[in-house]
Order: C-alpha cells, then structure tokens, then sequence
C-alpha cells in the first residue's frame, strides 16, 4: 500500500492542505462561537417562565435533533437565496454549523445549569452574596465544570461536521482531498492526508479536554 | 408561483417516500450489522485482550477523529485502486456500518466496565465459566447503560446516512438535492426532507430519553 503512495505529489500539495486545515480551523472556531451564543439563548428560552418562548426554543432545538446536518445545509444553501437571501457559501455553512450545534450547546448547558442544586444558592444567598457574586464564586464555577468537558466532545464533532461544508463548495480540509482527487486521481493521497489531518486537530482536542478535566476537579452536586 | 411549486412538490412525493425507504433500508441494515460489530468489538475491548485491543483502539480512534464525509470518500474512492470495486449502496452501507460499529463499540465497553467486578467474581466464585458469565450476569446488567446511548446512536445513524447521498445513494437527502434543480424553492423542498426524517429520528429520540428515564441505573451496595 504504502509503494503506491505518492509522497512527491503530497510534497506538492502540503501548501494546500495546511491552507486548508487553516480554513478548517477558523470555520469551526466561527461556527463555535456562533454556537455557543445560539445554544446561551435557547438554553434561556427553554428555561424561561415564558410559555411561548420555552415552546418555541423546544421546537428549535427538537428540530434540529433530530434531522440530519446535510439537510439543514442545503434547506439554508438552495433556501436562502429565495427569500432573497444572498451569501456566500461559507457564510451559510457558519449559519448551519452554528444554528445546528447551538441547539446540542443548548441541552449541554442547560444540563450545566440545572446540575447547581437550589440549595447552594440558598446558602450563597445566606451568607449575603449579591447575585454577581453567587453567579461569580458559586453557581457558575459548579455549572462549567459539569458543562465543559460535554462542550468540548461537541466541539469536536463541530470540526468533523465542518467537513460537509465542502459540499457547498466551500475550501477547506476535505476540499483539499478531493482537489488532490480530481486534479491528479491519487485519491489514497488526497483522503488519507486529509483523514490524518483531522486525526491531528481530534488528538489536540482531546488532550485539551483531558488537561482541562484534571485541572478542574469540582465536587459533583449531590 | 409558491401554490404552483407546492403542486409540482405533491407531484414528486412519492419518490421522496422512495427515498425514504432508501434511508431505512441503508440505516436499517447498517444499524444490524454495526450492532452485531460493535457488540464484538465492545466486548473484547472491555476483556482486554492484548493485541486485539490494541487493533481496536486504532479503528475506533480513527473512526471518532474523523469525519464521516471523509470516511465515505475512502471506500468510495480508494478501495477500487485495491482492487475492491462497491457500488454506491454496498459503499454505503459498509461505512455506515463501520462507523457506527465504532461508537457501539465504545458504549458497550464502557457499559460492561460499568458493572462492578464483584459482579464478576461472584458469577467465577459460582463455578460460572467466562460464556455463562457475559450471557447470564454481566451484559444483563451492562444493558441498562447501554441501551440508552444505544437507541441515541441509531438516531445518529439515520442522520449520519444522508452523507453517503454524495456517492449517489438516492436516499431522502439526495431526491431532494434532485428535486430542488426543477423545484427552486429550497425552503420547501428541504423543509419537507427534514419533515421525513424527523418522522423517523423523532421517536427513536422520545425512545431513548424513555429509556434512559426508566432504565436509571443502581448497582445498589455493591
């Protein structure tokens, strides 16, 4: 297998597959940023004591559970441009990355939120902390710690979806696999290369999780 | 031109109910074949076999680091230059299978190292041989773990199975990437792929949080 790889082609390429790591990189730092602000507010939504809203933001994030990423990225891709909608196709792939794994980042934290038991705000508030003070020193260092290592394994399904962005012909990882396809037909080039990749942002990834797990040891809520 | 668009959309329903039945027949078969996998494979890796799960660790590593739209160009494209020609469905099923394999893999060993050893011992103190103790003590009691997850992971098989769409399966997503040439009205026409998949995901998403509900796990003393 290895006698028919072609390492002086990959040489010739090794330019276009870091652009498009690089590309990778910030598409899913983009979609995740947006995913995070997505999945603040409806986690919000969910929780308010507003029907409707919490009605609303349940369907939103229903829906999107539990149809496929491919799907949503077309229905925004061919759907946009007919309510007059015109972007570019990265653009629409950062929307449906970000409105897609906001809808996961919502259940994430609203798990996060909801592990703080009632009492350890009463006992804040007992003790004569103001609100941004128990938010500060109380609530929100318990609720991260249960919310962080789940947003990071969301995190890394965010960079492997963000493969599907190639098929609204937008440049990065995967895209570079298939232009090593198409221009020289050395596919076992193109997409092992790029699998390899992938594999190297999974690994860091990972070992930031593991690093940040350890770091924050926090008392599990009873 | 909306009303006309929606007839021409009634018009093509029926081969959208015959993609559908092509995502079922490729989920269905995937999920079968990658349950019998990743029950094997979960079940070596929890006994911890020397070299073969080592070789585990690589697959299932590899299948979790990287995207699955990579996984399915590999087979699709790379498999020929060995020698082993697939047409699209048997591709298709092949990486569906594999990768969910993978992730199966991963739940039934974590459920199965989720019963405590005594469990075990006990089972080998009673003369129980290592067949009569996985049939009769331990898996019984792993599948209350592993049976949420499970049911979670078919619902990302369903969805995960419009990628293979790209290597001209013609499954829900793919008569809808068909129709909406003829059909410019991408909020429908993919408004109403979602529809169809939400029929399937949906209630395998209330199964799973049933069962996670009911199948609350306690091993009690031990």
């Amino acid at each position: 297998m290895l006698e028919a790889f072609n390492f002086r082609v990959l040489l010739d390429y090794l330019p276009l597959f870091l652009k498009g790591m690089w590309a990778t990189a910030w598409l899913s730092g983009l979609s995740l940023a947006g995913a995070l602000v997505v999945g603040t507010l409806a986690c919000g939504g969910r929780l308010s004591r507003f029907r409707l809203l919490s009605a609303l933001a349940g369907a939103y994030i229903e829906a999107i559970r539990s149809t496929p990423l491919l799907a949503q990225l077309y229905f925004l891709y061919f759907g946009l441009p007919s309510l007059g909608v015109r972007l570019p196709e990265y653009q629409t792939g950062i929307l449906a990355l970000s409105l897609n794994s906001g809808a996961y980042m919502a259940e994430i934290i609203r798990a996060g939120v909801l592990s703080v038991s009632w009492g350890q705000i009463e006992a804040a508030m007992a003790y004569g902390l103001n609100y941004f003070q128990r938010m500060r020193y109380v609530v929100l260092p318990q609720a991260l710690g249960v919310t962080i290592p789940p947003l990071l394994g969301q995190a890394i399904v965010l960079v492997k979806d963000s493969a599907l962005l190639s098929l609204i012909s937008v440049f990065e990882l995967t895209r570079a696999g298939q232009i090593i396809t198409s221009e020289r037909f050395m596919p076992a080039e193109g997409f092992f290369t790029t699998a390899l990749l992938y594999l190297l942002i999974y690994y860091a990834l990972k070992a930031f999780s593991s690093w940040w797990q350890k770091r924050l040891i926090f008392v599990q809520p009873a | 031109m909306w009303l006309y668009y929606f007839q021409q959309l009634v018009h093509t329903f029926p081969f959208f109910l015959k993609g559908l039945w092509m995502t079922v027949a490729v989920s269905g078969l995937s999920l079968i074949m990658g349950t019998m996998i990743g029950f094997t494979a979960g079940i070596v890796r929890a006994s911890r076999v020397p070299v073969l799960g080592k070789l585990l660790f690589v697959y299932v590593d590899f299948m979790r680091g990287t995207p699955f739209l990579v996984q399915v160009f590999i087979i699709f494209f790379i498999l020929p230059e060995w020698g082993l020609q697939l047409e699209a469905f048997s591709a298709a099923v092949l990486a569906l299978t594999l990768y969910a394999g993978a992730y199966i893999c991963e739940i039934v060993s974590g459920g199965i190292t989720a019963v405590p050893p005594g469990q075990s011992e006990a089972a080998k103190a009673t003369g129980l041989n290592w067949f009569q103790r996985m049939r009769h003590v331990v898996l019984p009691q792993a599948m209350k773990t592993i049976l949420p997850p499970l049911v979670g992971q078919y619902v990302l098989l369903v969805k995960d199975s419009s990628v293979v769409s790209v290597i001209g399966v013609t499954d829900v997503t793919r008569v809808g990437w068909f129709t909406v040439q003829r059909i410019p009205e991408g909020l429908m026409v993919f408004g109403l792929v979602g529809l169809l998949y939400f029929v399937v995901c949906y209630p395998l998403i209330r199964l799973a949080n049933q069962l996670e509900k009911r199948l609350r796990v306690d091993f009690g003393g031990l």
